[in-house]
């Protein structure tokens, strides 16, 4: 905050000169990309279909109402198998992540190159989505539950693993070297040094997991990976908007519940 | 028991934590290690069980020689030493018993560690330490229930049953108020005493030092600049280790009654 | 030490970590029981698992080398409706964000402003990017305008909510202090609240540009445009070798996107 000298006495700036004319510059670069992007996506639109949208929005909207509740007896079977997706997707997960985290952590790992090993899983688990996962899974094991439940499993993988590396390089370390000083084996001091340390902060992030688990398993029969997700592409494409708007209606539940047990479960542990 | 001979430690940044110790400490005898912050304490009985590495020199348990032991070796050594922390380093989510228990690992193979199956000559004697120090009742108490010195209590018995020779104490009152420091200092001299235990005890409290000691060893910078009677603990010799300061408040004489309690 | 060794016990147990025997064994066997349960309905078709199987190996074997030269064009069109439709809509989401999230603050807001907020985050919170996806779809046709209108109800979801909840905590003294030297609303909101959460909300906006170009990469399934349009032809096609690219350049990107993001957080802060 400067203060420049004119003929007139000196006058109070927020800005010197030079900084001032950098922002301009950075905005003006920043407003030329987000034009040149809008330009990008409108030559793509058909302009027609949006201005025609709300009229859409009204007809599909009018159609939804109300649901049909009596499709909810069809849909207990694809909640259950949305619900197996998650809990098992989750309880694989945990199992790879927890190796793969003590490998990646700089305390525990045995060796720099398993350490890049680990992280690159970790990393490539994390960058793909569980949709694009299970697009590729289904091409191999076929439409299903296993395709969901391998899709959830290899996406949260990284997740799972990045936390709990997190976690287990914040320990306490002075508590681990007690333990190594009474003559105990690596072996030894994992189990009673480290594993006690972390595993509050494992079970919250299975927990933790769970829950964003159940959302994105509703979404993965879009391509064939099972779960309520096939229902609601079915309904979609057989144009039933009362069924859709009943299984809005149940994923919005699912999702609420698994919200209100995950927060009690987190509340329990830690 | 213990013999240090030219020991260095010198740190990846350069600097040298150690500058070549020589010490010789007996069966049986109970020395305070005091210095200013910096001096080298906890590095000189780091090094002692190579929890850190020296650099230099050698270090004899009895007739074995610690800074050459392959990785099983020096973990058997370790068995024959018992550490006892500032923070006291318990493992604050295992109970009380499972802290106590762990100073048995050295003896025990992984999967009975793992299944919490000590062997039943352990498990009493863990109570019978636990018994030792008060805390019999507190067995299934999780360590992070307990207080400062009910937590120092357990390091102190978690120490004891690896059955050592030679205790390694770092700071073990940094962190108590001064009556509980008093009570652990002659708890660990009680038993040192009872057991026929040597130990090394680094210590920043001079008067304490000089109450629970046979003999002090002045550290600065690390280099031996005092080793004696805790008597000999002159202004000019505080002077020597700290620095330039008026060293008479802190030496009055100590109160005879009380020393006598504190070697019994 | 003259205490008779019978004195002492000479067994322990750790005590369980559920305390109750009844909750504790309920819990065990009920769990147990569920997932049995779980992997028995899921149905293994074997069979079509073990005609997957060449197609898995295919599939990887697509990765050594990855085709990145065939379908260059197609992919270069992708990736960047990807880039400007994160670009856009995160641009567009936050800026409906503001106002929002404004309204959204239990400590700016009158009553009823702060219940039409809420519910507008609630809404758009509800349902994942990929379902709003399909909507969009259904009302503005195939492309990216519709990934582009997904993302940013997304992103409202996400952003203004955050916004509110910072508004909510910032340091009360600070804006009373601004309050007592009689400014106006907006003078108020522009010296108090401003300052205070505007590090972490420009950090929060690079985050969410990372979060929707990875969601941007998805929103193409269903129809949304972008990368994912040209994955999904890829597989349907079975040019494995061109979707395996396609993947890794997503994967690169992600990466990247996610230091800078991580490395621009830190110097905001």
């Amino acid at each position: 905050m400067p203060l420049i000298e004119t003929p007139d006495g000196p006058v109070w700036k927020r800005r010197a000169t030079k900084e001032t004319l950098i922002r301009w510059f950075f905005w003006l670069i920043a407003l030329a990309v987000i034009a040149y992007a809008w330009k990008g996506i409108s030559d793509k639109t058909i302009w027609f279909f949006v201005q025609d949208a709300p009229r859409q929005a009204a007809d599909i909207g009018g159609r939804m109402i109300p649901p049909k509740f009596s499709y909810m007896s069809r849909l207990w079977v694809p909640v259950w198998d949305t619900l197996n997706i998650a809990t098992l997707g989750t309880v694989i997960a945990l199992f790879i992540a927890v190796p793969v985290a003590f490998a990646a952590a700089h305390n525990t790992t045995p060796h720099p190159i398993v350490r890049t090993i680990a992280i690159f899983i970790i990393v490539s688990s994390r960058s793909v989505n569980s949709l694009i996962w299970a697009l590729m899974l289904v091409f191999i094991f076929g439409p299903g539950v296993l395709a969901g439940t391998i899709a959830i499993g290899l996406r949260s993988v990284g997740f799972c693993a990045k936390l709990l590396y997190e976690g287990i390089e914040e320990i306490d370390h002075t508590q681990v070297e007690a333990i190594e000083a009474t003559g105990a084996s690596r072996a030894q001091q994992m189990v009673f040094g480290i594993v006690p340390q972390v595993l509050p902060t494992f079970a919250g992030i299975g927990v933790f997991r769970w829950d964003i688990n159940i959302r994105e398993s509703t979404i993965l029969g879009l391509v064939g990976a099972g779960g309520i997700g096939l229902e609601l592409s079915g309904s979609i494409n057989t144009l039933a908007w009362t069924q859709v708007s009943m299984i809005l209606l149940v994923i919005l539940s699912t999702v609420i519940v698994s919200e209100w047990v995950s927060a009690k479960v987190r509340g329990a542990i830690i | 028991m213990l013999r240090l001979e030219g020991l260095k430690k010198r740190y990846k940044t350069g600097d040298y934590a150690l500058k070549g110790v020589d010490l010789e400490i007996p069966n049986g005898q109970v020395i305070a290690l005091i210095g200013p912050s910096g001096a080298g304490k906890s590095t000189l009985i780091r090094c002692v069980n190579r929890l850190v590495e020296p650099t230099e020199g050698k270090v004899y348990l009895g007739e074995m020689e610690l800074t050459t032991l392959s990785s099983s070796k020096l973990r058997k050594a370790r068995r024959r030493m018992g550490m006892i922390f500032q923070e006291y380093a318990l493992v604050e989510r295992l109970t009380v018993m499972e802290n106590v228990l762990s100073g048995r690992l050295g003896y025990v193979g992984f999967w009975q560690s793992f299944l919490r199956k000590f062997p039943k000559k352990d498990i009493q004697e863990a109570y019978r330490l636990l018994d030792r120090v008060g805390l019999m009742h507190m067995a299934d108490k999780r360590a992070d229930e307990l207080s400062g010195g009910q937590r120092q209590r357990v390091g102190i018995c978690r120490a004891l049953i690896q059955d050592p020779d030679l205790l390694l104490v770092d700071e073990p009152t940094a962190s108590l108020d001064p009556k509980t420091s008093r009570q652990i200092m002659r708890l660990i001299n009680e038993l040192c005493a009872e057991r026929g235990l040597a130990a090394i005890i680094n210590i920043h409290d001079v008067l304490l030092a000089q109450m629970y000691s046979q003999r002090v060893v002045g550290l600065k910078l690390g280099e031996i600049v005092y080793d004696g009677k805790p008597e000999g603990l002159k202004p000019a010799v505080l002077t020597d280790i700290y620095g330039e300061e008026d060293w008479e408040a802190t030496i009055e004489e100590v109160d005879e009654d009380e020393l006598e309690e504190a070697v019994e | 030490m003259s205490v008779a060794e019978s004195d002492f016990p000479s067994s322990w147990k750790k005590p369980p970590f559920i305390k109750s025997p009844l909750l504790r064994w309920s819990i065990i066997i009920g769990s147990a029981i569920y997932l049995a349960l779980a992997f028995g309905t899921m149905d293994v078709d074997w069979e079509r698992a073990a005609e997957g199987l060449p197609r898995g190996k295919r599939f990887i074997a697509a990765f050594f080398p990855p085709n990145f030269s065939d379908n260059l064009g197609v992919m270069w069109d992708g990736i960047f409706e990807s880039i400007w439709m994160a670009i856009i809509s995160t641009v567009a989401g936050i800026a409906l964000s503001v106002p929002i999230g404004l309204g959204a603050a239990k400590n700016l807001a009158p009553n009823w402003v702060y219940l039409a907020c809420r519910s507008i985050i609630g809404g758009s919170r509800t349902f994942p990017e990929i379902i709003l996806a399909i909507f969009a779809v259904k009302l503005f046709g195939f492309g990216p305008f519709a990934g582009f209108v997904a993302l940013s109800i997304g992103t409202i979801g996400f952003y203004a909510k955050l916004l509110a909840e910072d508004i909510e905590n910032i340091n009360p003294s600070q804006a009373e202090a601004i309050k007592a030297t009689g400014a106006g609303w907006w003078q108020w909101i522009n010296y108090a609240i401003q300052p205070q959460v505007m590090p972490r909300m420009i950090g929060l906006s690079v985050y969410r540009l990372d979060i929707n170009f990875r969601e941007s990469a998805v929103v193409g399934i269903v129809g949304g445009g972008g990368i994912g349009a040209t994955l999904n032809t890829a597989f349907e096609r079975y040019e494995f070798d061109t979707a395996a690219a396609i993947l890794l350049i997503i994967i690169g990107i992600v990466m990247v996107l996610e230091y800078t993001s991580g490395y621009l957080r830190k110097w905001v802060q």
